[in-house]
């Protein structure tokens, strides 16, 4: 098995934000495991295979791509929800310092969640229905010994007042409350030690239309409020572009652009983040514009194609991608790209596909 | 086909939950109508009720759905609502003439039998073709519908296949007696943007080939924008706007419509300035205590006091084909 060991590099360009999470080549292999008694593990499936991305202070981060691109499981790595094969996680604490949350013991693990937060996909499986409002919100409070008794009580409805909920409602159970007001628990529950990042894995998919779009101006506002950061996991790209600074696209496991988010809809670098845009059926009749049908499924992260892991579905493929993986590289100020061909091939943002439409002909 | 003032309610312990509560439609032949709304207007029980398979305590109450079907000599018009749902007749429109595509391929597919077992099924059933005549039409049917290796994917069973096979699957078994309206509920919602877009160019040209009429029911409003002919809104059990779908999307008129157009987060039109999208005030009323008057007057922007709160508006025609159910915007409009 060649594995290319990928480079590292960082933004040449100069934000003035300093950068808060950093993730160096990080690795979640799954073994596949064979057998009853004597099980032996037969292959990995390599859910996570060698990312690299970074987040600066308080800016939105989305990550997007298909189901089983390991992006979900990127975000659990970033807390040690799941301990990481390989890489490095770099995390700049608040209270101590720059940190490799892979390396961390038990102890400085704890102090360190106490910074870093998530908000799960369903709000109807990630509520204990067993707990009040006030034990849900007010545990995470109690377990780091931040606060108890009545000054609990006084933090859990502030922080439900903060999420649009209202603080009488403490006595109660989840299952007297719609799905948009459960994911407004989740966040007042990830918000309760005043996180520095916040790992949103799906927050709104499970919501309806008008819900999405509160939750979205929620999330928005508590960012502005108390300068929190997002990891923000979906596949809805609609809803990424509309909440992030900047993007990163996974494909297979591994990243295959990132950039800003104006940069990365408006002039893709990678035929799959292309191929994506031009997929997601746009809400406006007038503009019927012909997508971009890959052919064939998702690769499978235990048995992935050779060169370039999207290369069988890829319009542009060469030989070239069928046997070198290319390595994520910096082709623009803060636009990194893993494809042999970025640097020749012309791609279609989402602009791109309106001008064809207003000049009177259908995008391709 | 033609829905008219259809009223589906389900009788429940806890009172009863009116899920359709006059829907009117009508679907034209070889049309593509979109039924759009959030979780919980009805827009899935409308399907069932057309499929008369509405499940208990459910039951549709009132209303019609003609079916104009086309028989030997001419064309005859069936009310679907007073056949049993168990009748001969509605099981030969049943499959035949009205298919469905749902939502979830995974939980519509049988785990324990092979899809080819399944597809064969139906066409024995309707059309009496023997075992083996049957099964080619199974492996013609997987291949039209764009499936890898047909005579080996209809011996898999379905936990074998992707998401975007099995859905695959599932609209062969729904088209593999050329129905003349197929009803895909959600066809695309479990499925990748990428998958998500294989399947409808599908539709589309399988549409074109077979000239079915099709009715989309989603609450993707960029599937509508692009797949759709007209497009029904429902909230709450009611049919709150029916247009074209261009008047639709450029010239809706009840608030509803404005306010899910406006709640969208559109791709390629992020500015910095509109960073907050409008949303609908408050949510969804519960089903069991639908406020008086105007189900959505307490969300509504538009709401005038003494008129939306007491009277249920009607549906009218602001213009040629566009109605909508709010007299304060028609009036307006």
């Amino acid at each position: 098995m060649a594995e290319v060991i990928k480079t590292t590099t960082t933004s040449t360009s100069a934000d003035k934000r300093p950068i808060l999470l950093e993730v160096k080549d990080l690795k979640k292999h799954f073994p596949i495991q064979k057998g009853f008694l004597l099980s032996k593990t037969v292959g990995y499936v390599k859910a996570v295979d060698g990312v690299n991305f970074y987040i600066r202070e308080r800016e939105t981060l989305g990550l997007v791509g298909e189901s089983g691109c390991g992006k979900t499981t990127t975000g659990r790595l970033i807390l040690r929800a799941y301990e990481p094969t390989a890489g490095e996680v770099w995390f700049n604490d608040r209270n101590m310092g720059r940190v490799n949350v892979p390396e961390l013991d038990g102890k400085q693990l704890k102090l360190l969640r106490q910074n870093m937060q998530m908000i799960f996909q369903d709000p109807y499986s990630s509520l204990n229905p067993r707990m009040t409002l006030l034990q849900i919100v007010g545990e995470p409070l109690l377990v780091n010994g931040v606060a108890k008794g009545a000054e609990l009580q006084d933090r859990v409805a502030e922080l439900l007042r903060v999420v649009g909920l209202r603080p009488e409602y403490m006595t109660r159970y989840p299952h007297a409350f719609s799905g948009g007001q459960r994911q407004r628990i989740g966040v007042a529950r990830a918000l309760a030690l005043h996180p520095q990042l916040v790992v949103c894995d799906e927050p709104v998919s499970a919501l309806d239309v008008s819900i999405q779009a509160q939750t979205l101006n929620l999330l928005q506002d508590l960012q502005e409020q108390f300068g929190l950061t997002y990891l923000f996991v979906s596949h809805d790209l609609s809803v990424v572009e509309h909440i992030s600074d900047r993007v990163a696209v996974m494909y297979v496991g591994k990243l295959v652009e990132s950039a800003t988010t104006d940069a990365l809809f408006r002039h893709p670098l990678h035929p799959y983040t292309e191929a994506l845009l031009s997929a997601v059926p746009k809400p406006d009749p007038r503009s019927r514009t012909e997508s971009i049908v890959l052919p064939g499924d998702v690769a499978d992260p235990a048995n992935p194609p050779s060169g370039c892991y999207f290369h069988p579905r890829c319009q542009y493929a060469t030989e070239q991608c069928q046997v070198e993986s290319p390595t994520l590289q910096e082709l623009e100020p803060e636009h990194f790209v893993s494809c042999h061909r970025a640097a020749e091939l012309e791609l279609v943002g989402v602009l791109g596909q309106e001008v064809h439409f207003n000049s009177g002909a259908k995008a391709r | 086909m033609e829905v008219k003032n259809l009223k589906t309610y389900f009788f429940l312990d806890e009172g009863t939950v009116r899920a359709v509560d006059g829907a009117d439609f009508v679907i034209h032949r070889g049309e593509t109508l979109g039924v759009v709304g959030e979780s919980g207007c009805g827009k899935s029980v409308t399907a069932r009720s057309i499929m008369n398979i509405v499940p208990r305590p459910g039951k549709t109450v009132e209303g019609e759905i003609l079916y104009h079907r086309h028989v030997k000599g001419g064309e005859h018009i069936v009310d679907l609502t007073r056949l049993a749902p168990q009748s001969d007749e509605m099981r030969n429109i049943r499959g035949a003439e009205i298919a469905m595509v749902f939502q979830e391929p995974m939980t519509s597919l049988s785990p324990v039998h092979t899809v080819g077992n399944q597809i064969t099924e139906v066409i024995q059933l309707h059309q009496g073709l023997d075992r083996a005549t049957a099964r080619q039409r199974a492996i013609d049917m997987l291949d039209l519908v764009g499936m890898p290796l047909p005579d080996r994917t209809i011996d898999q069973y379905a936990h074998e296949l992707s998401g975007g096979m099995r859905q695959r699957a599932m609209i062969a078994m729904a088209l593999s007696c050329h129905p003349s309206l197929l009803i895909a509920d959600e066809p695309t919602t479990a499925l990748d943007v990428t998958t998500e877009a294989q399947i409808l160019k599908l539709m589309q040209l399988l549409q074109n080939d077979l000239g079915m009429a099709i009715m989309y029911i989603t609450h993707n409003l960029g599937v509508i924008a692009q797949m759709t002919e007209n497009v029904v809104v429902m909230y709450m059990g009611k049919v709150v706007e029916r247009a074209d779908v261009d008047t639709l999307f450029y010239h809706p008129q009840h608030p509803y419509t404005r306010a899910l157009l406006q709640s969208i987060p559109r791709l390629g039109q992020k500015t910095r300035e509109r960073r907050r999208l409008a949303s609908i005030r408050g949510m969804v009323p519960d089903p069991y205590a639908l406020p008086q008057g105007c189900a959505f007057h307490p969300r509504c922007s538009a709401m005038v006091a003494g008129k939306c709160d007491v009277e249920e508006p009607a549906l009218l025609e602001v213009a040629p084909g566009h109605l909508v159910r709010c007299p304060i915007c028609a009036g307006v409009g």
